[in-house]
């Protein structure tokens, strides 16, 4: 992805910036300026947690080119404790020992490099909730 | 709006064309349908495909294959939906001759996608999900499938071993389809254990990647008896759309935008689901034949693998699926899979599926699947007789 188009995400990817609908009070992420549920304008940010469980999760052995130096990486689907769910790698944990419905919170991590000459990119990732590792 | 036949198909054999380029391999398919149609000039053409540009370098496709096909002059563009990109483009044409505004159409799917290595395939294949949300993260199509195969393993109970009667059906019928990629027998041993892609999809739980292209040529209904003695009615043309991302659906174990668009289709040819002799759906992974079953209303949410495990896939079962082979075993050249699926449907509409033959198949249905359930876009198709 374009540096430009890395940069206009930043708010989402280091942060986890979304939106709460002023109608229905839907929590939205990530943000898309419409509430899904009632249709109504939802430009209200608002700042998410981080903190959820993972709803399914995949071992990438054959990554897209941009990820080849990660792989195998471990993808999820994460249900956030606001409602959403967000699309994300997993860190800090061997894809083993992963489960659904394992609790997870989101760090920032390196999540591509773009070669000798294109950004290091950061965003989200998840890692398993502190508290549950103890 | 008027009644729209398909008047003549084509197709090149699916595999990897080291030798045939983008253009060559859409002409031999367009000829061919022409030839079958027996016309030699259309009023349009509508080409779909799904990764040229990425994969080859070559946009402008429309005006490609016309200046190429002797065809100079006429319109022509592309239609993109990810893997729906034929079905799309069959749509176009659907809509151009039902409207009126085009008497004779012709429509190819064409995808070279062997010219690119592995990763640069991958990454061109995940631009059909949301770039910023899904494919940003490392998601791969695969991977976004293996999500949901994993929650459906999870919800229901099933075991991976459960999915091996998808890609056994499409091996079997592949094996009598001469324009198949893979014409060989799998045993479910084999299935068991093939290596890895993004578990728990396996590398034969997967369609190929690989070159092809298919072509059909559509007329009015009251014209196709002058052009051919084997016509094939378009009972239906529906398309249905959903979030674009998985995290954003309402279930991602349901596909809505399938529900949309074969209830549509099922509301304009007036029938049920019981009168489909036989259903190309789209097998890109046997997770997605799965919800596919459940979408068109052959079984309840959780219940479709059953369908696959009780045999009533094949084709002498209940809902015969992937009859020539499927994305699995025919091949899944992404913007052309869609017109393999309708030039199947014809040629078992017409009694030429030869070793696969479903009997007395009268009513066939084909849908493709652009994106992981974000574009669907069904077609009946019924015997003129």
């Amino acid at each position: 992805m374009s540096i430009p188009g890395n940069w206009r995400l930043q708010q989402q990817r280091y942060r986890l910036v979304g939106e709460i609908c002023e109608k229905c009070h839907a929590r939205i992420f990530p943000p898309r300026d419409i509430c899904p549920e009632c249709e109504a304008p939802a430009k209200t940010e608002i700042l998410f947690s981080g903190k959820g469980k993972v709803y399914s999760y995949s071992t990438v052995h054959n990554p897209p080119r941009g990820f080849e130096d990660f792989a195998p990486y471990t993808v999820a689907l994460v249900r956030l404790e606001e409602g959403p769910m967000v699309t994300a790698q997993l860190t800090d944990v061997e894809h083993v020992n992963v489960s659904v419905g394992m609790p997870v919170e989101m760090v920032t991590r390196k999540i591509q490099a773009g070669g000798e000459e294109g950004p290091i990119v950061y965003g989200y990732k998840f890692r398993p909730a502190i508290s549950a590792v103890s | 709006m008027r009644d729209v036949a398909i008047i003549g198909v084509g197709q090149t054999k699916v595999g990897e064309h080291w030798d045939v380029s983008l253009r060559h391999l859409a002409l031999e398919a367009l000829q061919a349908a022409l030839a079958d149609a027996g016309v030699a000039q259309a009023d349009a053409l509508y080409v779909g495909n799904m990764l040229s540009g990425e994969l080859t370098g070559q946009e402008n496709l429309g005006a490609l294959i016309t200046d190429f096909a002797g065809l100079r002059g006429i319109e022509a563009f592309k239609v993109e939906a990810g893997c729906a990109s034929g079905a799309a483009a069959m749509r176009m044409g659907y809509v151009a001759v039902a409207s009126g505004l085009a008497n004779v159409v012709v429509v190819v799917g064409v995808e070279k996608m062997t010219d690119a290595l592995g990763p640069d395939v991958t990454a061109g294949v995940a631009m059909s999900t949301d770039a910023d949300y899904e494919a940003s993260q490392g998601i791969s199509l695969v991977a976004a499938n293996a999500l949901l195969m994993r929650r459906y393993m999870h919800e229901f109970g099933y075991s991976h071993a459960d999915f091996a009667p998808f890609a056994v059906n499409a091996h079997r019928n592949g094996k009598n389809n001469p324009h198949a990629m893979f014409r060989f027998p799998l045993k479910a041993e084999r299935f068991a254990t093939a290596p890895m892609i993004c578990d728990p999809i396996n590398l034969m739980d997967s369609s190929p990647t690989c070159d092809g292209a298919a072509a059909v040529v559509l007329a009015s209904g009251d014209s196709a008896r002058a052009f051919s003695t084997s016509p094939v009615h378009v009972a239906a043309s529906a398309a249905g759309t959903d979030t674009l991302a998985v995290h954003d659906r309402r279930d991602p174990l349901v596909l809505d935008g399938a529900v949309l668009s074969t209830h549509r289709a099922y509301a304009q040819a007036g029938i049920e689901p019981q009168s489909i002799d036989l259903f190309e759906l789209h097998d890109g992974f046997g997770i997605l034949s799965t919800l596919s079953l459940e979408a068109a209303g052959f079984a309840e949410r959780g219940e479709g693998l059953r369908l696959a495990l009780e045999g009533e896939i094949g084709i002498e079962g209940r809902v015969p699926i992937s009859t020539m082979g499927g994305l699995k075993a025919r091949g899944h050249p992404g913007g052309a899979t869609g017109v393999y699926q309708i030039v199947e449907v014809v040629q078992q509409l017409r009694g030429l599926a030869g070793d696969n033959q479903v009997t007395n198949a009268r009513i066939g249905m084909a849908q493709s699947i652009g994106g992981t359930g974000a574009t669907v876009i069904t077609h009946i198709l019924e015997r003129m007789d």
